[in-house]
């Protein structure tokens, strides 16, 4: 993919128009580059999913068990009898069309199974044909249509193909998530034992090791100690994070991606300037650890139960640690699950306290159950409140917008306190048109565990629509840098702008918060993180805005 | 789950409003109307035209009677069988009032049956009760 | 042409003739007058009351509403209490905007792939313009007909009428909501037929309410405008339905039977299809439900208990690498 650049042909190759067969008679054909590998059959055995096995999406023969049938209708049985969503969202949808043209995936492929309302009706079909008398009496003429091999590889392809954006469910008159459709389709397909390595491997590391990249307590300890020696270097500073420490006040929990690769590592630099700071200046402690490593959830695309597998290490390790909340860091699904799900699954926590935030008195009245706070909330307290020293000018050769992520966003309505932050930390901020941003912003195309190498042809495909917005704010104000606040972003949108609009470059907020605060005892400081020049002071920031050097991959 | 009360609570509601027309009925007669005839009416026998065309297309030739007279000054109806009929609603003997004079009994009872409310008389006098 | 629609179509008209030539040629007054009315009406509340017991037969085990504009977080940040509840009362608000004005249809926008490589989200309200339009107009002339049903009628009800016939226009005066619902409904048919996304979506089922509908919508004008019907007898046939005394009044014509039993139809598809809509509009999870799960816990009624990997048995792993890297351990070996 990446020898081929020609965005523009590829773009123009996109035809929104479906095929003239119906979709039930146009079979389904498993294409490269759209498809993630099959789980290695060791990370299924880990977590004693069903049916191990090694097989592969381009045979013909996926050695599904005799008796697979019985097993998708028992499951889906089962799930029609614990969820409420599930029936309702297979009864109620009039296929109005409000969906189709609203999903990343289809704008970028065009593949008309990837319409919201098609992806669901695949289900939908089988569900019609085995549970309602009106899918019986009417058939294919209902939209009925029986399970076969060919159509269980149908849902394999296209449950893979969703990234459980929910941008459809914002759109929809009666709410009908497709998120919550694939997270069940994918349950399902689970219980065959048919997930992809993308996601079954890092589940299984993060069950054993504590986080998805599989990194071992001692290694997870060295790779942080590398950062102290990077972020002394461009500071001057030694900060001195602490690990599993019992008694300290807050638990800190991040993706592991932050850990494990640019420009992520440097909002991970940011997490650990920000709370030398406050330690520094307000006595505040904030404690890593190594058995819960991993705010994200790959969990959530495997199913509802390996999902609460996972979250449970947060609640288990603030307990044995003793802290009085959780703080939680920038990332997408891993507040989705935070949000919607930990509670309930995994709480209540009533061995914590309500969160207050020692420094200004604020209590996070809204976190009060879960008692675990997002870290963005949290600093935009602080700098509400004053209690950060910060020089935004040094923010000075950036022009920055801000990527919602799409959990955070239709999950749970972050959008003001990232802008208030990047607006408190970057003197030029430029939102991206209203259609793609807030509670319509567009997935980066890689989310809910796709964000492989093999599938790279769908992500860019799906990132198009995030993308293009990018492209226009670029185009008209000169935007460099796509601020997020997930780690997923931040390690496939590198790729992404390379692809679509090159001239803009990834970042976390908190990368952005402290290249602009000022660390007690710092030196002069004339590169940022990354090692770039920070901007002169007196010089026309203007000179700025085109970077010259285009760094980061 | 809690909201399995709420849930039935509306669903009692939605079977109360459709099956209004049910309960709402219950207990009262409602005769069916039949329009009565005065004495002048019954000796004529027959009406401009025949009772079943009459029944369903009056107002009709109510409307084509109007705006004949009104705008052509035309007030003479000839009806299918030739016979001859002086267009007009209210006024005098000659006229539909001067033969079903009973308003009340001969238009109304089925107008307000039927919730129909023709607009004559915005405009029209009624017929002095005492003409019954 | 498309088999979808074609058989919708096939299938409403052999119900038209159905109850036409029943009737007419049959006599079977009191089958498609009185029978299959109140099996049609019976079939309909039990259906739709089934429907939506099988639906909270299900618990609903995670909150998870889609969240469309700032969430409650820090005091100064504001809040939106609507697309975003918080509260019971924000919920209510925001199911009262969904139901009653499509707030989530209102959203829709078209999107354009352009020269240039340029995507362009365009305005597009004509579908929420027309589901509204549709959907009022057949609740106003669902009521309207009550005045057959109801003796004496109500006031409320002539006002409606006297506001629905508010251009004074023909005789008899022109009812408005009758030729929205027909514009509306054929402007949902024609979409079906023209946006390609959408035809290739659309299913017979999805046709067949749709021709099922614009049938009774041309059978009720024509008996109201054209082809006329002795309104009285009309009165008093669905008196005696809706009092327990049926009686079948001469006259009535095949016409009026035709439209009586496609709104049957319609009554006895209703539970069974996806015009449960109306019902599942108020249960979707997604909308009915306050984003406040951090604040207050929802209980899931099967939380299942799920083999973990606890920290001892993690420490167990990897004590000694722990050790080595200055890492605090609960057991030193």
């Amino acid at each position: 993919m990446s020898e081929r650049l020609k965005s523009d042909e590829d773009f123009s190759k996109i035809d929104l128009n479906p095929s003239k067969t119906g979709w039930m008679d146009t079979p389904t054909v498993i294409k490269d580059g759209m498809f993630c590998f099959a789980a290695k059959p060791q990370s299924v055995k880990t977590l004693d999913l069903p049916y191990s096995r090694e097989w592969n999406p381009k045979h013909d023969d996926w050695k599904l068990p005799e008796n697979w049938k019985e097993i998708i209708y028992e499951g889906m049985r089962d799930r029609l009898d614990r969820f409420r969503t599930f029936k309702i969202f297979m009864d109620i949808c009039v296929r109005c069309g409000a969906c189709a043209d609203k999903c990343h995936f289809f704008i970028g492929t065009g593949d008309p199974k990837n319409m919201p309302v098609l992806r669901a009706e695949l289900i939908r079909s089988v569900y019609k044909n085995d549970f309602t008398t009106f899918g019986k009496i009417f058939g294919k003429l209902g939209g009925a249509r029986p399970l076969t091999l060919d159509v269980l590889k149908e849902w394999w392809y296209y449950f893979f193909q969703c990234s459980e954006c929910r941008r459809c469910s914002v759109f929809c008159p009666y709410g009908i998530d497709t998120a919550e459709i694939t997270i069940i389709g994918r349950e399902l397909l689970n219980l065959l034992g048919l997930n992809i390595d993308w996601i079954a491997t890092p589940v299984s590391n993060c069950y054993m090791t504590g986080n998805h990249m599989g990194i071992q307590p001692h290694a997870f300890v060295g790779m942080l100690e590398f950062f102290v020696d990077d972020i002394e270097e461009c500071t001057g500073v030694r900060v001195n994070p602490t690990f599993n420490k019992k008694g300290a006040d807050i638990l800190f929990v991040t993706p592991s991606g932050d850990v494990f690769g640019d420009p992520g590592t440097y909002t991970c630099m940011g997490y650990m300037i920000l709370f030398h700071y406050l330690k520094e200046k307000y006595g505040l402690e904030v404690t890593w650890s190594t058995y819960a490593s991993e705010g994200g959830n790959f969990g959530l695309f495997t199913s509802n139960e390996v999902m609460k597998r996972l979250n449970s290490k947060m609640y288990a390790e603030a307990k044995r640690l003793g802290v009085k909340w959780i703080l939680g860091g920038e990332c997408g699904h891993m507040w989705r699950v935070i949000n919607q799900y930990m509670g309930t699954m995994n709480g209540p926590a009533d061995f914590l306290e309500e969160p207050v935030n020692p420094i200004t008195g604020t209590k996070f009245e809204n976190a009060k159950s879960t008692k675990m706070v997002h870290i963005v909330e949290f600093t935009a307290d602080l700098i509400k409140h004053g209690k950060l020293d910060l020089d935004p000018s040094r923010n000075d050769n950036l022009k920055v917008t801000f990527h919602d992520s799409c959990n955070p966003a239709r999950g749970m309505g972050f959008f003001e306190e990232p802008r208030y932050v990047i607006k408190n930390v970057c003197n030029n901020y430029y939102d991206m048109p209203r259609n793609c941003i807030k509670e319509q912003t567009f997935c980066c195309g890689s989310g809910s565990g796709l964000n492989a190498s093999e599938d790279m042809e769908l992500r860019l495909a799906g990132g198009l629509p995030r993308a293009n917005a990018v492209k226009y704010v670029n185009e008209k104000h000169g935007v460099n840098m796509l601020a997020c606040i997930c780690a997923i972003d931040r390690a496939v949108l590198p790729p992404l702008m390379g692809y679509w609009v090159p001239e803009v470059d990834v970042t976390g907020i908190h990368e952005l918060v402290t290249n602009a605060l000022i660390i007690p005892g710092e030196k002069e400081k004339t590169v940022n993180l990354r090692g770039e020049d920070i901007p002169d002071k007196e010089s026309d920031p203007d000179e700025y805005y085109v970077r010259p050097a285009f760094s980061g991959r | 789950m809690n909201d399995k009360n709420k849930i039935i609570t509306g669903l009692i509601i939605f079977i109360v409003i459709i099956t209004f027309p049910f309960w709402y009925n219950m207990g009262k007669a409602s005769p069916v109307p039949e329009p009565k005839l005065t004495d002048k009416a019954k000796a004529a026998k027959e009406c401009v035209e025949p009772k079943e065309y009459m029944k369903v297309e009056h107002m009709q030739i109510l409307d084509i009677w109007r705006d004949s007279v009104v705008r052509e000054a035309d007030r003479v109806y000839i009806n299918e069988k030739g016979k001859k009929f002086n267009m007009s609603l209210s006024t005098g003997d000659d006229s539909c009032m001067g033969c079903h004079s009973n308003k009340a009994d001969f238009c109304d009872k089925c107008h307000d049956y039927a919730s129909v409310r023709p607009y004559c008389w915005d405009c029209h006098i009624e017929p002095p009760k005492e003409k019954k | 042409m498309n088999v979808n629609y074609m058989f919708s179509l096939l299938a409403v008209v052999v119900l038209i003739l159905l109850a036409y030539v029943g009737v007419e040629g049959a006599g079977l007054q009191v089958l498609f007058g009185v029978i299959i009315p109140y099996i049609a009406v019976f079939i309909f509340i039990a259906g739709f009351v089934y429907r939506v017991m099988d639906w909270v037969r299900s618990p609903v085990p995670f909150r998870i509403p889609s969240t469309c504009g700032q969430q409650k977080s820090l005091p100064w940040i504001k809040e939106n209490k609507i697309d975003n509840p918080s509260t019971a009362g924000g919920v209510i608000v925001r199911m009262i905007f969904e139901i009653l004005f499509f707030r989530s249809l209102f959203r829709n926008t078209s999107c354009r792939l352009n020269e240039g490589a340029k995507i362009t989200y365009v305005w597009e309200k004509w579908l929420w313009l027309a589901a509204l339009a549709f959907h009022y107009s057949f609740l106003t002339v669902l009521i309207r007909h009550l005045r057959f049903f109801l003796e004496p009628v109500p006031v409320c009800l002539q006002l409606l009428e006297k506001v629905d016939s508010f251009f004074q226009l023909g005789l008899p005066g022109l009812f408005l909501s009758g030729v929205v619902l027909l514009a509306a409904v054929i402007f949902l048919f024609l979409r079906r037929i023209y946006i390609p996304q959408v035809r290739y979506i659309s299913l017979a089922s999805d046709f067949f309410p749709l021709f099922l509908i614009i049938s009774i919508a041309i059978t009720g004008i024509f008996m109201r405008y054209f082809t006329k019907v002795d309104i009285v007898g009309i009165k008093e046939f669905a008196m005696g339905l809706v009092t327990l005394h049926p009686t079948i009044p001469d006259g009535l014509g095949g016409l009026f039977y035709v439209h009586l039993f496609l709104v049957s139809v319609l009554f006895v598809y209703f539970p069974f299809s996806k015009l449960m809509h109306m019902g599942g509009v108020f249960l979707s999870p997604t909308r009915n439900l306050p984003n406040n799960n951090r604040a207050e816990r929802h209980i899931n009624p099967w939380n299942p208990s799920v083999k973990l990997h606890t920290y001892q048995e993690y420490e167990d792993d990897f004590r000694e690498k722990m050790i080595e890297a200055g890492l605090p351990v609960e057991k030193e070996s």
